[in-house]
């Protein structure tokens, strides 16, 4: 890097391994060419980053040029009646809710937060709370245009589907994603109608989403992963769909009403250790017994249920000066006894993690590195600095591949690179799709560096 | 890349004969470690330090002599590292001899050649490689410091002063390499039975290479900026700080 440009450090939302990199901010298609030919030229490496919601080092380039895709906002064609939308990529999904909600349309797959852009969503591949009915993101895209180093390409399933199937779930390092295509999903009303139970171990758990799963649209479980014994694997299953008119009941003036909020905001890095083995086994006690045995058909808000955290402005300092990781893995139908190991590692080890999401995938994605297969799915947010976190992680890591499962790796930032190969059998050829568009090697992600996924 | 729990996939050691710095590779090598280049003057300890690597199932190990008081070499030698590693996580700087202790033993150049090598030389390298670090955007100084820099004592002052001049040199560095991506981890261990101590009569709370190597691997997963090894010490030498002049310079210690 050259003494003048200006450097910026970047971390993931976990707050851990930082590094420096230059930042340019394009606000146009042809800015966005003209940043990836120079890079080219002068071999620098490049990467593309959106909204920063990546927990570890996948949207940072340590001595590159980070692309802050961000001012790549626009709609550029909204078609209600055939429900599909043409956005640029930098277009975050918070935005394009509170655009669509109104008009009674909703995103086909949502993540827990809203507050990721369109390309990282294809990158991340991302999956939501109804990904047992509805699979991830990359299955609604139609179309995608991508700007690499060797130029603009058009990816759909009719032209250049290999091209497609390589950029969903591909961590960006295909292209960066200049404007996508995907369809939409009508909804009545704002609301959704919520089924909750309390689970009051992991058989319990495991036996109630498989039973009755696809009754609903969505379905996700909150896991207590402090408890142990005959406790093991607690959790408040929450399912429901989306609320027909008559359900909202008459004297409500807008039944499309959306308004999310940011109603507090952590002001600093919590002082370490704030979460703790003691503090988060008494939040989770406090969150299990508050949760109903059974409530059915329980009006909440769109935000209420799908992006909880975000009513939270910068919940990621809470974690404090060390910051935290996200492990999530996935283990297939008929591994449940890996992920009963897992649960019970985690609760002997006293891992302090308020936030633990399971879930029962549907379809694999059908993107090379794209992270669902049918099976279970467990993501924890884990406190970094703690002795043995790495040590334990990397035994989790052995269980799951040896399960025949995998680690999500937009959430990564410390998987064993030995295991990746068994993890995502379609890597190599995955690599052979990208030398076709970045021969030289010129995007490159920290997290695609750390993990040999490049070049 | 170091990943988010500070293990680094690449390092350099310099002064690569350091039993601490062996114990800390052993450590990491169960980890994360892939490429290590060991820079130091003595080529058989060298050599036997990549042998237990390479068992160790470090994929690239590699040696080089360094002689870290040729300061003129050692942006030269930093470059050419990070040519022959590829990019470097972590750079230990683990240079240094106790050499003479009390004053009837020192002279003017005796003087001199221990702080050239204990600290000079340690600090010029530390620069040389933070240039290559900067570049990258990313990596980890580790300086080996020591207690005995905290507060000189009388019984091996020279040593002393070296290891509070680089102490002190090592935080400015960590405080100018702020917005870089480059991070110091300054190591104050109190007495390590290793080499450089065979023979010295023993402090009380004597330490192995390998509780050095933990400490540094814990501060490296906690992302700390100083650590005391044991961690006690940072209250014990605290407390030291205080004794008054009069009393300092009558302990036996």
């Amino acid at each position: 890097m050259s003494g003048r440009e200006r450097r910026v450090v970047l971390s993931g939302w976990g707050r851990a391994a930082p590094s420096a990199a230059s930042i340019e901010r394009p606000t146009s298609p042809k800015g966005l060419v003209a940043i990836l030919e120079r890079a080219a030229r002068e071999r620098r490496r490049v990467a593309a980053r959106g909204l920063g919601r990546s927990y570890g080092d996948a949207a940072q380039c340590a001595g590159g040029i980070v692309v802050d895709c961000t001012g790549l906002d626009q709609v550029l064609e909204l078609d209600l009646g055939r429900r599909r939308i043409r956005v640029r990529a930098g277009a975050s999904l918070d935005a394009l809710l509170r655009l669509l909600v109104p008009k009674g349309l909703f995103l086909p797959v949502t993540p827990g937060t809203r507050h990721v852009t369109v390309g990282g969503a294809i990158a991340a591949d991302v999956h939501g709370k109804n990904h047992h009915r509805d699979g991830s993101f990359g299955a609604h895209v139609e179309e995608l245009v991508l700007v690499s180093p060797t130029g603009r390409h058009v990816a759909s399933r009719a032209a250049d589907p290999e091209l497609l199937t390589a950029t969903l779930g591909g961590l960006g390092l295909t292209g960066i994603v200049e404007e996508a295509t995907f369809s939409l999903v009508p909804i009545a009303t704002s609301r959704l109608v919520v089924d909750t139970e309390r689970a009051r171990d992991l058989e319990d758990l495991l036996a109630r989403m498989a039973e009755r799963d696809d009754e609903y649209r969505y379905s996700v479980a909150w896991l207590d992963c402090l408890a142990r014994g005959r406790h093991l694997g607690r959790g408040v299953l929450t399912r429901a769909d989306h609320a027909a008119r008559e359900a909202l009941g008459v004297g409500r003036r807008d039944p499309l009403a959306y308004d999310p909020r940011t109603r507090v905001s952590v002001p600093f890095p919590a002082p370490a250790r704030l979460l703790n083995e003691v503090s988060v086994a008494a939040f989770n006690e406090a969150w299990y017994r508050r949760a109903p045995r059974v409530r059915r058909g329980e009006l909440q808000s769109i935000p209420r249920f799908f992006h909880p955290l975000d009513g939270v402005g910068r919940w990621n300092l809470l974690y404090g000066r060390s910051g935290f990781t996200q492990y999530q893995f996935v283990v297939p139908f008929g591994a449940e006894e890996a992920l009963r190991r897992v649960v019970e590692r985690l609760a002997s080890a006293r891992v302090p993690s308020f936030l633990a999401v399971l879930k029962r995938f549907g379809p694999s994605g059908e993107g090379h590195l794209s992270f669902p297969t049918p099976g279970w799915t467990l993501a924890l947010d884990l406190p970094l600095g703690r002795p043995g976190l790495a040590a334990l992680l990397d035994d989790l890591d052995e269980v799951v591949a040896e399960a025949g499962g995998r680690v999500y790796l937009a959430k990564d930032g410390r998987l064993r690179p030995d295991l990746i190969a068994s993890m995502y059998p379609r890597l190599e050829s995955w690599r052979t799709l990208r030398r076709r568009v970045d021969p030289d090697g010129v995007l490159a992600t920290d997290l695609a560096r750390r993990l040999g996924l490049v070049p | 890349m170091n990943d988010v729990t500070g293990m680094p996939q690449s390092a350099v050691v310099l002064g690569g004969s350091s039993d601490i710095g062996r114990a800390l590779l052993r450590a990491l090598a169960s980890r994360r470690l892939e490429r290590v280049l060991l820079a130091g003057r003595d080529p058989a300890s060298l050599g036997e330090t990549a042998a237990e690597l390479r068992a160790l199932g470090v994929g690239t190990v590699e040696v080089a002599p360094l002689d870290v008081t040729d300061v003129g070499r050692l942006e030269a030698f930093a470059d050419s590292a990070r040519a022959r590693l590829g990019e470097i996580d972590l750079v230990l700087v683990a240079a240094g001899v106790l050499g003479a202790g009390g004053i009837d033993e020192l002279d003017a150049s005796a003087v001199a050649s221990s702080l050239t090598t204990n600290l000079t030389g340690p600090a010029a390298a530390s620069v040389a490689f933070a240039r290559v670090l900067r570049a990258q955007g990313s990596g980890r100084l580790v300086v080996l410091s020591s207690v005995a820099g905290y507060r000189v004592r009388r019984a091996n002052f020279v040593y002393g002063a070296a290891k509070a001049g680089l102490d002190g040199f090592a935080l400015g560095l960590g405080d100018a390499l702020a917005g870089s991506g480059v991070e110091v981890m300054v190591v104050r261990p109190g007495f390590v039975r290793t080499k450089m101590t065979s023979g010295r009569p023993e402090a009380p709370l004597a330490l192995e290479p390998a509780d050095v190597a933990d400490a540094i691997v814990r501060g490296l997963e906690r992302n700390a900026s100083v650590v005391w090894v044991p961690a006690s010490l940072r209250i014990v030498f605290g407390l030291l700080r205080l004794v008054p002049r009069a009393l300092w310079r009558r302990l036996p210690v």
